[in-house]
C-alpha cells in the first residue's frame, strides 16, 4: 500500500475537500439527494430516498419508503449537518440529520426543520436556510469508512483517498492519524484497473465479498467522476451494513464549472438559493466575484493582480469589499455589469479599478466604466489605474468623459489615492 | 541569451482566425518582427489570414487545416494556442502529436479532465507546454508569444516567472522602470494541472548566462512555491544561485474561497500565503510586502 503522505493534504488544498467557509466557488456544487441520483444512474449503491420541499410531501415520502427506520436529512451546500444546530428554537435542539422510527416523527421533524437556519462548522455563523430535506431508508450500519476522488495537482491525475476512519472529520484524521489514510492516483491511459480495486479494498480493511463490492464501486465511481467532469466526489461515510452490503450513506459532489457546457443535465441541478445574489449576477456575465467585508470595491483583470490589489489595500490600512476579476477578453457590457455589481454593495465607500491590459484592452475597460457611471451614477471616489495594451486610448476616453475619475500612475499610487480618498470621506 | 524563445523561434498560431488570435498575432508581428509563420484553423486550410499591424501596415499568413501541414510547410518549432476552451485540449494534444517543441496555451477555462489527458500525453514526448490559462512567454526585442503587452519590456538581466498573468506585467513594468530589464518573462498559468512548473523555469534561468537575477511571483493554493523554494535552496548548496526576489498574492484572501484561478485557494490549512512566504524567505528569496515593491526589492538585493 502506498503510504499516506503529503499528497493527501495537497489534494485537499487543490479541491477544498474540507471547507471552512460555505462552498461557493468555481466549482458547481449540488445537494446530497441530487448527487445520489446522479450516482444511482451509474449503478452506485445508495439507500432509497425521497426529496421533499414541503411538510405536506413528508407523509407520502414516509409511507412510500415504509420504514421502520427513516433518516430525515437537511439539504444544504455544507458539511457537518449532523452535528450542526438550528438557530430557531422551533426547529428542536437536535442536529440537521435525524433518525426517527415512525412516519409521524418524519412529518414532525420535516415541519420543524423546513425554512429554519442550520449552522454547521462549514456554514459560518450566519448558517444556511433549509429549503429541502431528504427522507431516506435507515441503514443497519456495521462499519463506517471514508472514500473520495479528486484531481490531484501533484500527479495531475484523478486520485483516490481512502480511510477506515469513516463518518468523521477527515481532516482531523489526516492530522492525528495520517497512517490511516491511503491515497493513490490512476493513470488516465489505463483507467481504473483490477489492481486499483484490490488496493482500495485493502486500504478500507475489507476482505471477501465486501472487498469485491468495493473494488466494483471504485471502478464505477471513477467512471462517473470522469464522465460527468466532477472535481470532487466524497463518500463519507461509506458503510458496510449488518448483512455485508456496501452502501454510500452520504455523497458530496462538485463539478468542474468549466466543463458544464457539455453536461446540461448537471447544470440544471444548480440551486441558486445557496449562492450570494451578487455572485449569481456576476456569474451571468462570466465575472469572477467574491463578496468580502471591507469598504473598497475593486475591479481588476487577472486573479493574481486582483488578489495583490486586495493585499495592497490592506497594506495601506483599509479592507477590500470584494474580489473581482473581469478576466481576459472582457466586453464593454461585462465591465459595465461588473461596475454595477460593485456599486450595488452598500458597504462600498470607494472604488479602485486596476487594469494591466494584456488580453484585456484598456480602452474597453474605460468605455465600460464610463457607460456604467452614466447609467448608475457615481456616489463614491473612483480611482482608475490603467496600464498595458491600448493604454493611451483608455486614458483619453476617461479624461474626455468629464467624469470625476481620479487617475493613478501605478499600483502603489492607486492604492494610496483610494485609501486617502475613502479616509477623507469618513 | 534568453530562455525558451529567441529571434529564431518560428511560431504557428492555433486559432489564428478568431478575434483573440488575430489581435494578438498582429501585436506579435508588430513586436520586433516576431516570426509568426502560419495559422491553423480546421476547415479553413488553404485560405490566407490578413491582419493590420500596430503601425498600420498589413500582413498575411497562410492558414492550414492541421498542425502537421503547418509545421512541414513552415518549419515552425513553436505553437501558441488561442482555441476556445472546449477544443483547446485537443489542439494542444495535436501539437504534442506533431512534436512541436514549445507549445504555449493561452486559453482560459479548459476542463480539468481534458488537461489530465494532455498532461499524460506530454510525458515522454518531445514537447514542452507552457500554460494553459497563462499570458505566454516574451524575450525582449526578439520574440513575443502570447498576450503580454510588449511596450513595457526592455532588454536586460532579470528572469521573471509567475503563476499570475497580470502580476507578471507588474514585475516587467517595475524592472523596466528600475532600469534592469528582462532576459525572458514566463507566465506559467494559474490552473492546477499545467505543463510547466516554477522549478522547470527556475532551472532554465539558473542555467542562462544572461540572466543575472530572478523574480518569482506565486499565489495562494497548492505547494508549487514551497517546492520551488526547496529547489533553489538545494541548488544554492551546490553553488548555483542567483539573487531572487519574490511575491505571493492572496495574503488577505479568506480561507476556503477560490480566488478566480482554479488553483488559488487556501483550504485545510494548506496553501496559505504566510507558509509560502516563510518557505521562500528561508531559501534566501527577498519577498516583497507589496506587489508594487517587486522591482525595488530586487534592486535593493543587487546593490
Amino acid at each position: 500500500m502506498p503510504p499516506a503522505d503529503v499528497t493527501f493534504l495537497e489534494a485537499i488544498a487543490v479541491t477544498g475537500l474540507k471547507q471552512r467557509e460555505p462552498v461557493r466557488e468555481v466549482d458547481m456544487n449540488i445537494h446530497e439527494y441530487q448527487a445520489k441520483a446522479v450516482l444511482r444512474e451509474f449503478g452506485v449503491p445508495v439507500a432509497r430516498g425521497v426529496p421533499v420541499f414541503s411538510a405536506d410531501e413528508a407523509a407520502n415520502a414516509a409511507r412510500e419508503l415504509g420504514g421502520p427506520v427513516w433518516v430525515v436529512k437537511s439539504q444544504i451546500h455544507a458539511g457537518g449537518r449532523g452535528k450542526g444546530r438550528f438557530k430557531e428554537a422551533g426547529a428542536g435542539d437536535k442536529g440537521g440529520v435525524r433518525v426517527v422510527t415512525s412516519a409521524d416523527a418524519v412529518v414532525e421533524n420535516v415541519a420543524q426543520m423546513l425554512g429554519k437556519t442550520l449552522v454547521t462548522h462549514q456554514t459560518g455563523p450566519d448558517g444556511k436556510v433549509v429549503n429541502r430535506l431528504y427522507i431516506e431508508d435507515g441503514s443497519d450500519i456495521a462499519n463506517e469508512l471514508y472514500l473520495s476522488l479528486l484531481v490531484d495537482r501533484e500527479t495531475s491525475r484523478v486520485a483516490f483517498v481512502a480511510s477506515t476512519e469513516g463518518g468523521m472529520d477527515i481532516e482531523a484524521v489526516a492530522e492525528e492519524t495520517p497512517e490511516k489514510i491511503v491515497t493513490f492516483s490512476v493513470d488516465p491511459a489505463t483507467g481504473f484497473m483490477p489492481h486499483h480495486g484490490r488496493t482500495l479494498a485493502k486500504a478500507l480493511g475489507l476482505a471477501g465479498d465486501t472487498a469485491k463490492q468495493v473494488a466494483k464501486l471504485g471502478a464505477t465511481l471513477f467512471k462517473a467522476f470522469n464522465q460527468k467532469d466532477m472535481s470532487l466526489l466524497e463518500i463519507n461515510p461509506l458503510v458496510v451494513t449488518g448483512d455485508d452490503q456496501v452502501i454510500c450513506l452520504d455523497a458530496k459532489v462538485g463539478f468542474d464549472s468549466n466543463a458544464m457546457y457539455r453536461h446540461p443535465d448537471i447544470a440544471e441541478l444548480r440551486d441558486e438559493t445557496e449562492e450570494d445574489d451578487k455572485e449569481i449576477e456576476a456569474s451571468k456575465f462570466d465575472l469572477s466575484y467574491i463578496a468580502l467585508d471591507g469598504t473598497i470595491g475593486c475591479m481588476v483583470n487577472g486573479a493574481g493582480l486582483a488578489m495583490a490589489t486586495m493585499d495592497i489595500i490592506k497594506l495601506y490600512g483599509e479592507e477590500p469589499a470584494n474580489f473581482l476579476d473581469v478576466g481576459g477578453g472582457a466586453t464593454t457590457e461585462k465591465v459595465t455589469a461588473a461596475f454595477k455589481i460593485i456599486t450595488s454593495d452598500p458597504n462600498v465607500k470607494g472604488i479602485l479599478v486596476n487594469i494591466f491590459g494584456g488580453i484585456m484592452r484598456c480602452d474597453v475597460i474605460a468605455e465600460g466604466v464610463v457607460t456604467a457611471i452614466k447609467d448608475v451614477g457615481l456616489q463614491v471616489p473612483l480611482v482608475v489605474r490603467l496600464e498595458g495594451t491600448n493604454v493611451q486610448k483608455g486614458k483619453q476616453i476617461l479624461s474626455e468623459s468629464g467624469l470625476n475619475v481620479i487617475p493613478a500612475d501605478d499600483l502603489d499610487d492607486a492604492a494610496q489615492k483610494i485609501v486617502a480618498a475613502v479616509k477623507e470621506a469618513e | 541569451m534568453s530562455i525558451l524563445i529567441d529571434k529564431d523561434t518560428r511560431v504557428i498560431v492555433q486559432g489564428l482566425t478568431g478575434k483573440t488570435g488575430t489581435f494578438h498575432t498582429e501585436q506579435a508581428l508588430g513586436y520586433h518582427g516576431t516570426q509568426m509563420v502560419a495559422g491553423v484553423t480546421p476547415g479553413k486550410g488553404g485560405s490566407t489570414w490578413t491582419g493590420t499591424l500596430p503601425d498600420g501596415s498589413s500582413a498575411s499568413l497562410p492558414v492550414y487545416d492541421t498542425v502537421m501541414e503547418a509545421r512541414q510547410e513552415t518549419g515552425a518549432n513553436a505553437s501558441v494556442v488561442y482555441v476556445p476552451p472546449p477544443f483547446a485540449g485537443d489542439s494542444i494534444a495535436e501539437a504534442i502529436a506533431c512534436e512541436i517543441e514549445l507549445i504555449v496555451a493561452i486559453t482560459e477555462g479548459i476542463p480539468v479532465s481534458d488537461m489530465v489527458k494532455v498532461k499524460r500525453a506530454l510525458s515522454g514526448s518531445g514537447s514542452r507546454l507552457i500554460g494553459p490559462n497563462c499570458p505566454g512567454v516574451l524575450t525582449p526585442e526578439e520574440c513575443k508569444i502570447g498576450i503580454m503587452p510588449g511596450n513595457i519590456f526592455s532588454k536586460g538581466s532579470v528572469g521573471i516567472v509567475s503563476r499570475s498573468g497580470t502580476l507578471t506585467y507588474e514585475a516587467v513594468f517595475q524592472t523596466t522602470n528600475e532600469g534592469m530589464g528582462q532576459t525572458t518573462a514566463v507566465g506559467i498559468g494559474g490552473d492546477p494541472v499545467k505543463g510547466t512548473e516554477f522549478i522547470d523555469v527556475l532551472e532554465m534561468f539558473l542555467a542562462d548566462k544572461a540572466t543575472q537575477s530572478i523574480i518569482m511571483i506565486g499565489e495562494i493554493g497548492g505547494s508549487a512555491e514551497e517546492d520551488a523554494a526547496r529547489f533553489l535552496a538545494d541548488e544554492a548548496k551546490k553553488g548555483r544561485s542567483k539573487p531572487t526576489a519574490g511575491f505571493i498574492a492572496g495574503r488577505t484572501a479568506p480561507p476556503g474561497r477560490r480566488m478566480g484561478h482554479a488553483g488559488a485557494i487556501i483550504a485545510g490549512g494548506k496553501g496559505g500565503a504566510e507558509d509560502k512566504i516563510e518557505a521562500m524567505k528561508s531559501a534566501g528569496i527577498a519577498v516583497a510586502d507589496s506587489p508594487a515593491g517587486l522591482g525595488s526589492t530586487l534592486k535593493r538585493l543587487l546593490s
